[in-house]
């Protein structure tokens, strides 16, 4: 009789590694088709074999030996990418612990109002209103501007402050109130005792406004228009694959994708936890 | 039904009745959904009416000081010793006047016709060059931002009369005006959010509210290729826009077209959320088994696709799904053990509808799934032990612990998180655009493809065909859809959400 059962319960476990293991193969695939043919020295486009015949360090060494393209500038988008990055995850990450610190703890007239209208914000399609925000940089003279990302990545910033909200409302309120009676004022509670505790949630706001203008190419790409040399990587590799250089370029275009895909997996992984926390804070309060 | 039939039930059954109650209950909820907006438009109009009398009853109490704050912004504050108050007040109108004088008016006075000039070309020697004349884009923009200024200065009027009002009565009471030392601290304490929200309000009203205001006004003119400016004029046309995309008899194809993309735009988000969830749900309960051993493996396999960038993935998916990619390789050399001999050249996303539709759905699994996983194991793990103790306690066997405690329990904690994956499919851009560009092409669609969705129909609309006009008409009706959507799930299960156990 337990035989039996244990028998079972062995049976149903090995078919359920088997399909974790089937999934698992899957989902790693494409990646490992990625980083296998970004090292591969024959041909220029496409293959009839999955494993590469002829191994070369050269894509990656040609993506970087780019820099003198007019084109084609690998090094120059990373670094754009980079300081577009930095700078726009600081505001973000300022931004957003503001406002949802102010959401969960202060309590004020407009409250309510305001949190509905950033929701009501934040269902009109994003595309809805790139081309005015074009012709409102274009007025202020910032197209074709490393500046002009930088604001267009934080200026929403505030409106995505569910998450953390949800975050800090789980801080138990009696910390503030025997802080007030010692007599902190907000902003020393703010600073001295929610923010100490919140390291959770705001490696999540560093992280996911850190990775936000490494992927986003529609913005980038109505901004800086022709301006090839102040591209995001994103822009420059999707321009990379395009007819125009798909030919000589499709192998630097793999070399490429994986520099930017190694970094930011590691970074993921690293901070994999605190993104689960942050993920499930907003989530279970639903 | 009373509760204790209800608790009488199998889960089917439940489930069928919860089915049911939710559409018998739909029509109450489109009518309480509109009765609480008319409500709201209600409120609005009182406390507008309110806001005049007290405008009045001001004027009539006000000393000298304060009636003159009326014209002269600041006055009242001065007069009662608030200096600094004063003087931001009275900048404000002198910079608001003088930015009226030199900028503002120029394009708000031209705002009802959006230009009346039209650019013309002279003769100079062989070539022409053009005169400009107005340009409608530069005139609405101008107008909007010219709108927005005045609202809030008007803001500031209403301020400045309650200040100047506030600090009359405090005289008369014998109290002094705070001075501007104490009223910075306060901004530290009391006003804390006024500090901590300007900026991030600010940052929004120009790059999000301005934008969005253009955008919604530009549904209703002939901003197109034929009214370009600044070579040409565009002027408002009403809701010919809107009429556009319904009208079958005059516009046939445009209508026909958003009909198609409005179905499949559906479908598709019904289709990717309830794949992403269920198959989700399944994997996380799979790793999160009791006696399954390397939980941290098979997870991090799955996160790895969250990590990668989206745009790498889905390029690359388009790389491989191509008719020479990775995918019809693979079918190639497992055909080849069958004792195929020939190629094998599927094009997944250019020929057939149906295959294109399908590929998108089962690449978005792959993209989505692991979102829901890293979620889901989160709640998981979440149950309170002791819900299972007692359950194992009083006999209850695995099954029945899993439908009566995990299932509901995850259920009940995801319903806001489906809503809103369900509206963020809706407006999912990246997968459709990324992966097929709204192919397979057909001459049936106006501008649009067979797996576009409307957003990205929307996309095409403004950056290739330059119908900027029909282009944010679709985006309002987008916008309309989501709210719709939202707002009357989300009323219902907070009112369902009150019956369950686990609040």
């Amino acid at each position: 009789m337990i035989k039996s059962y244990k028998f079972r319960r062995g049976l149903a476990n090995g078919v359920i590694y088997f399909i974790l293991g089937l999934m698992g193969i899957i989902w790693v695939c494409p990646f490992a088709y990625l980083l296998m043919h970004s090292f591969r020295a024959e041909a220029t486009v496409g293959v009839p074999y999955l494993i590469p015949k002829q191994w070369t360090f050269q894509n990656y060494i040609d993506l970087f030996m780019s820099s003198g393209n007019a084109s084609i500038n690998f090094p120059r988008w990373f670094l754009n990418t980079l300081l577009v990055a930095a700078v726009s995850c600081v505001i973000s990450t300022i931004s957003v612990l503001a406002v949802s610190y102010t959401f969960s703890r202060l309590r004020f007239g407009a409250r309510k109002k305001l949190m509905n209208i950033a929701m009501i914000l934040g269902m009109f399609p994003g595309f809805m209103t790139m081309i005015a925000i074009y012709y409102l940089l274009k007025a202020m003279g910032l197209n074709q501007n490393l500046i002009a990302l930088m604001i267009c990545y934080s200026s929403g910033a505030g409106m995505g402050f569910q998450i953390s909200k949800g975050f800090f409302d789980t801080i138990p309120r009696a910390l503030d109130e025997a802080a007030t009676i010692d007599g902190a004022t907000k902003n020393r509670i703010f600073w001295s005792i929610i923010l100490p505790m919140s390291k959770p949630i705001i490696v999540y706001t560093v992280l996911t406004s850190f990775i936000g203008p490494w992927c986003d190419f529609i913005l980038a790409k109505i901004i800086m228009g022709d301006a090839r040399e102040l591209y995001t990587v994103a822009i420059g590799l999707q321009s990379m694959i395009s007819a125009e250089f798909i030919n000589d370029y499709y192998k630097q275009f793999l070399a490429g994708a994986v520099l930017v895909a190694v970094p930011i997996t590691l970074l993921f992984l690293k901070m994999q936890k605190y993104y689960v926390a942050g993920v499930t804070a907003g989530g279970v309060k639903g | 039904m009373t509760y204790v039939e209800y608790k009488q039930l199998n889960p089917f059954q439940k489930f069928a009745y919860k089915f049911k109650t939710f559409f018998k209950n739909l029509p109450r909820a489109v009518g309480r959904f509109f009765k609480g907006i008319g409500k709201a438009i209600v409120k609005f109009f009182v406390a507008i009416a309110r806001g005049f009398k007290n405008y009045g009853t001001t004027f009539v109490k006000g000393d000298w000081a304060t009636k003159l704050s009326y014209i002269i912004f600041g006055v009242g504050d001065l007069h009662k010793g608030k200096i600094y108050k004063g003087l931001i007040f009275f900048a404000a109108e002198v910079l608001y006047i003088l930015y009226m004088i030199f900028f503002g008016w120029q394009y708000i006075s031209k705002f009802g016709t959006l230009g009346t000039v039209a650019t013309t070309y002279v003769k100079k020697g062989i070539s022409k060059v053009p005169v400009y004349g107005d340009n409608s884009m530069l005139i609405l923009l101008y107008s909007v931002l010219t709108i927005v200024i005045t609202i809030a200065v008007f803001a500031m009027y209403i301020a400045n009369i309650k200040d100047a009002y506030k600090h009359q009565v405090m005289r008369e009471n014998g109290k002094k005006p705070t001075s501007m030392i104490y009223d910075m601290r306060e901004f530290l304490d009391g006003k804390y959010h006024i500090t901590l929200l300007s900026f991030p309000v600010l940052m929004i009203c120009v790059f999000n509210i301005l934008p969005l205001i253009f955008m919604i006004l530009i549904a209703f003119t002939n901003y197109d290729k034929a009214h370009m400016p600044p070579a040409n004029l565009f002027t408002w046309v009403g809701f010919d826009n809107f009429a556009a995309l319904f009208d079958i008899v005059n516009t046939p194809k445009k209508a026909h077209t958003f009909l198609s993309l409005t179905g499949w735009t559906l479908l598709w988000a019904v289709l990717a959320t309830f794949t992403n969830y269920i198959l989700g749900m399944i994997v996380a309960l799979m790793i999160n088994k009791k006696g399954i051993k390397l939980k941290a493996l098979w997870r991090t396999l799955f996160v790895i696709t969250i990590a990668v960038p989206q745009f790498v993935s889905l390029l690359l998916m388009n790389q491989m799904l191509a008719t020479d990619g990775a995918v019809n390789v693979l079918l190639t050399e497992i055909s080849h053990l069958f004792g195929n001999t020939t190629q094998i050249e599927i094009d997944f996303l250019g020929k057939s509808e149906v295959l294109a539709r399908t590929t998108i759905v089962i690449v978005n699994c792959w993209v989505g799934i692991p979102y829901t996983i890293l979620s889901m194991s989160g709640i998981l793990m979440n149950i309170p032990a002791d819900l299972y103790e007692s359950a194992t306690i009083d006999g209850a066997s695995p099954f029945k612990t899993f439908t009566a405690i995990t299932l509901p329990y995850m259920i009940f904690v995801t319903t806001p998180q489906l809503i809103t994956s369900f509206v963020g499919n809706i407006n999912n851009f990246n997968v459709i655009y990324l992966l097929s560009k709204g192919g397979p092409s057909t001459e049936e669609f106006y501008q649009a493809g067979k797996t576009d969705i409307l957003v990205t129909w929307l996309f095409t609309l403004s950056m290739t065909s330059q119908d900027y006009g029909l282009a944010a008409a679709i985006g309002i009706l987008v916008f309309i859809v989501c709210a719709t959507i939202s707002l009357i799930i989300y009323n219902n299960s907070k009112s369902m959400k009150d019956e369950e156990a686990f609040s």
